[in-house]
């Protein structure tokens, strides 16, 4: 990761030939990625932790994608669900839809990629599930534009609270929805496209959508946000926002092109929203219903965004895997102290002097986390049922003690072992 | 005719009890300049506290005489333990963040609220499982306007917040702790320097706030005899329409507040009454945005310049 | 012993160093100003005083207890009153409530009575504007407003931070007048200003801040008759 990241800081040759061939690479290497976890770890990890890996991707691209917005632009989207909302429910409205207008039923039609491979390599299906995402995107960054637009004259909270009430809107919205859900190809026929859009599934969820979604799909994805989220970082605008972020006025005073900015940040963030929702329609075991998609869905994610850092792309996206898989380690919490010392000693390479405190507190974090898992045996307690106390507490316990996150702005790689701390990738005032 | 007098019955009533909610969120915000996501969820511990209290003064549900005492001490109870509550959440969670961004801050509240409402959801505390409330307080029909029974549920509910709000509005503008935290909502380190203890009269805002949000829980839990779960489908959802009457209201505005509140409970009623049943949280939050974005200050707010 | 004496007292505000070790003292009765440039560090000493800023060293003695580390509530109870910078006037309370909220700290009812009757003295101005908002007040009326409302803490050091700001010559001709009333009614008095001319004129002794450092301290009429004072403040070649 480390070369890649050095080439992109590196100014790009000016030759017109080359150009092209940087701005595929990083494309070549999300599908290399996808392409891994696909063919390379799902066949190894069985069906449940594939589930597991592509919960992780879509938590990714939904806490990269609103790291965007909380942690470029100073902005506080807390509606985030809602694009998930507008995005997933278009994604599977197309595909449901068009599959009965195509071929008759809702039944699998995707290939290799999309888990049959049978049907050969790409399909008519796969490529009707990557459109339905992309629409999906589509129309979660059209909302995500209307959002966006009072971000023009509104200060950080108040547009918190707008979004909040968007998510809130798109979710009754969405209950009001017809919820007979028409399963035979007859009935579908003689639809209209206005009634298909009316008749998403109400309060009980759009079910019968085909399961498309893989972990190819997912960490494709993934990893263009990911590039995506890379690129806004370092545009010019990215490093001005991420330097004057915590201080509005100095904001307002750099003028129009910022604000503008933080409405193109709404909308890539909605856009990349909308095609996770897309994905997590597709996904099997997930229920594509309003209630899942509420705020606290939203909450989920900005818990993920604040704990990794606002700003640090690499930390959202592990903080985002490590929710992800939590609720599983919790149900039965296996020791930590092995953990622990791989991590005191970690921090002892990076930071010799500074390492020795730090190395303390870890020590005692991971006494008090084996000292909670033995209480929780001793008793009988399920740790899971506590897993949200404990995120809203670490969330609280976070902005207290470390306000700017695991990462702050920085990335992972800015911390190197065995050497001095490099300036942040990002140089931040 | 009928409808539509029903109909102004009802949204009095809730309106009235956004507005004793509501009130809590202006005045910290007045004094502070953040959203306060855990007083919704102080609101709900109301609500629960004053569950717990009748089923262990009243006994069960069915067999509970009403008593205007037991009520009274259930109200108390609950107002005094949220009182606390709200204390301590200041204390500890927003008392160490005073010189942090605002952003911090608001994260940090919203940490506290999903805190507060998983907590009580766990099952020692309130649970995950609706329960009935007894019936504490008497109710029979009133008298009849048009057709429109006006219960003295009703009547004993707009009363009572009518009555805080009042006691409130008189805190606030007529005793010299309301001077003081008048002082305090326009600049604090000015406030400091006349004498004005500003952080012991944060922590007083927090306290009138939580129990105000208490009442309002208990009287709620009183009105709709069944307490919801889990929290955020019904109690933050409130909390939050309590927090659009205090926008709209002007937020920062004690009048505001009140007037915001029976203006979201009208608008909800009645749309839900003469537009559609199922969309009251659509007009609610559609109403935010539209204010937001033509008159941010609210309806009594007048316009602030941020001060550079 | 002094009524307020400071020692090597060092202030940072995050990594710029406000004051780097100054020394002041002020005996009772008098009138003490401070003067100096734009950003030199006035403002900072009268916050510091008042504990709404925390010195990084140094000690900070009024009638011979430590002021430090006290909130700046109790500093006024114990009678240090502060007219700000920019005179701190609360726009959305009447004249009589910005005046009352001066006494917050107080309690005798009586003895504020008579404060308040003292100040609509000094200040007959007020008085017949006592029930109006105090944002329709003129500039020189709300500098008045702001020296009256300190004196309802009933002060025995008062802190007056540019009283002459933006005023009219008349103005600041009247306000100096009742800075010298409110001394000869007892009250010690640490001026800061930038109309060096005004304070030399009014002051017993004068302390010349530079950078965040005393560069002279004298009687005001020695600051006055002195060369560098009379280059860098008073504006004679």
């Amino acid at each position: 990761m480390t070369s890649a990241n050095a080439r992109w800081v590196a100014p790009r040759p000016a030759a017109a030939g080359t150009t092209w061939l940087y701005s595929l690479l990083p494309l070549l290497a999300a599908i290399a990625l996808a392409a891994a976890l696909h063919f390379g770890l799902q066949p190894a990890i069985g069906p449940f932790r594939t589930n597991v890996l592509m919960n992780i991707g879509i938590n990714v691209i939904l806490a990269v994608s609103l790291n965007i917005v909380n942690g470029f632009t100073g902005q506080f989207s807390i509606g985030h669900a809602g694009f998930m909302a507008v995005g997933g429910y278009t994604a599977a409205a197309i595909t449901y839809y068009t599959s009965f207008r195509v071929w008759g039923d809702a039944l699998m039609h995707g290939g290799v990629l999309s888990g049959v491979p049978a049907n050969g390599w790409l399909t008519a299906g796969d490529a009707l599930f990557v459109g339905s995402c992309l629409a999906g995107g589509l129309l979660a960054a059209v909302a995500g534009y209307l959002v966006g637009l009072p971000s023009l004259r509104l200060r950080g909270d108040y547009l918190a609270i707008v979004t909040l009430g968007f998510g809130e809107i798109v979710r009754v919205l969405l209950q009001q929805s017809d919820s007979d859900i028409p399963y035979l190809a007859a009935d579908v026929q003689r639809m209209s496209v206005w009634q298909m859009a009316r008749h998403l599934g109400g309060a009980l969820g759009f079910s019968g959508v085909p399961f498309y979604t893989t972990p190819f799909w997912v960490w494709l994805f993934a990893a263009v946000t990911l590039l995506v989220a890379f690129r806004v970082k370092r545009s010019s605008y990215g490093r001005a926002f991420l330097s004057i972020r915590e201080d509005e006025t100095a904001a307002e005073a750099m003028g129009v092109a910022l604000t503008r900015f933080k409405v193109r940040a709404f909308v890539l963030a909605a856009f990349f929203a909308g095609i996770a929702g897309g994905l997590f329609a597709h996904e099997i075991g997930t229920a594509l219903n309003p209630r899942e998609l509420g705020f606290m869905k939203s909450f989920d994610i900005v818990i993920m965004v604040v704990l990794g850092g606002m700003g640090s792309i690499s930390g959202a996206a592990l903080a985002a895997a490590i929710l992800t898989i939590l609720p599983e380690v919790l149900r039965s919490p296996p020791h930590v102290w092995p953990l622990g010392l791989v991590a005191i000693v970690f921090v002892l390479m990076v930071r010799r002097k500074a390492g020795r405190r730090a190395a303390l507190t870890l020590a005692a974090v991971t006494v008090a986390l084996e000292a909670v898992r033995a209480a929780a045996l001793w008793q009988g307690v399920n740790l899971a049922d506590y897993r949200m106390v404990l995120y809203a507490l670490s969330l609280v316990v976070m902005m207290i003690v470390r306000p700017k996150g695991l990462f702050g702005v920085r990335e992972i790689w800015d911390y190197r072992p065995l050497g001095r701390r490099r300036a942040a990738t990002v140089a931040v005032g | 005719m009928t409808k539509l007098l029903q109909t102004l019955v009802d949204s009095i009533a809730v309106g009235s009890l956004y507005g004793l909610i509501a009130l809590g969120y202006t005045m910290v915000y007045g004094i502070l300049q953040f959203i306060n996501f855990a007083h919704s969820d102080v609101f709900m511990v109301g609500a629960w506290l004053s569950f717990l209290v009748a089923v262990r003064i009243g006994g069960q549900t069915a067999t509970v005489e009403p008593s205007v005492a037991k009520a009274l001490l259930v109200l108390l109870t609950a107002m005094v333990c949220c009182g606390a509550l709200g204390f301590t959440i200041e204390r500890l969670a927003y008392r160490p963040l005073r010189q942090a961004p605002r952003l911090n801050v608001l994260i940090t509240a919203i940490g506290v609220s999903l805190f507060i409402e998983n907590l009580g959801q766990l099952k020692w505390l309130f649970g995950a499982m609706p329960q009935p409330m007894p019936r504490l307080l008497p109710d029979r029909p009133l008298f009849a306007l048009a057709g429109v029974n006006v219960n003295l549920l009703d009547v004993i509910v707009v009363g009572t917040a009518a009555v805080l709000m009042l006691l409130l509005n008189w805190i606030v503008f007529g005793t010299k702790l309301g001077r003081g935290m008048r002082a305090v909502s326009y600049s604090p380190p000015t406030a400091a320097l006349m004498g004005v203890p500003v952080s012991r009269i944060i922590s007083f805002t927090f306290v009138i706030g939580s129990c105000a949000a208490a009442a309002a829980g208990f009287l709620y839990a009183t009105k709709y005899i069944t307490l919801q779960q889990p929290a955020h489908e019904t109690w933050i959802r409130l909390g939050l329409k309590a927090f659009v009457a205090a926008v709209v209201g002007g937020i920062g505005n004690i009048r505001g507040a009140m007037l915001g509140g029976l203006l979201i409970g009208l608008i909800e009623f009645f749309g839900a009454a003469y537009l559609s049943p199922n969309l009251r949280d659509v007009y609610v939050f559609a109403v935010l945005i539209l204010v937001l974005l033509f008159r941010p200050a609210g309806i009594l707010g007048r316009a602030t310049v941020e001060k550079v | 012993m002094a009524l307020l004496e400071i020692r090597d007292l060092h202030v940072h505000y995050g990594a710029i160093h406000a004051l780097q070790g100054i020394d002041l003292i002020i005996e009772a009765g008098q009138i003490v100003t401070l003067i100096g440039a734009n950003g030199a560090g006035k403002s900072t000493t009268l916050r510091t005083i008042s504990g709404l800023l925390r010195p990084s060293a140094g000690t900070l003695a009024y009638d011979g207890q430590s002021l430090i580390g006290q909130p700046p509530h109790e500093i006024v109870r114990r009678g240090v009153a502060h007219a700000p910078e920019g005179r701190g006037i609360f726009a959305n309370f009447t004249v009589a409530e910005n005046l009352a909220i001066g006494a917050y700290a107080r309690r005798d009812k009586g003895g504020i009575a008579r404060d308040l009757e003292w100040a609509l003295t000094l200040f007959p101005r007020l008085r017949e504007r006592l029930t109006q908002s105090a944002a329709t007040l003129s500039g020189g009326e709300q500098q008045m407003l702001a020296i009256g409302r300190a004196l309802l803490a009933r002060p025995r050091l008062l802190l007056l931070d540019e009283p002459s700001l933006g005023l009219a010559p008349q103005v600041v001709q009247t306000i100096f007048q009742i800075i010298r009333a409110i001394n000869a009614a007892g009250t010690t008095i640490l001026l800061v200003e930038q109309n060096a001319h005004m304070a030399l004129q009014t002051a017993h002794y004068g302390y010349v801040l530079e950078v965040g450092r005393i560069a002279l301290h004298a009687t005001a009429a020695e600051l006055a008759a002195s060369d560098r004072v009379r280059r860098a403040y008073l504006g004679v070649a």
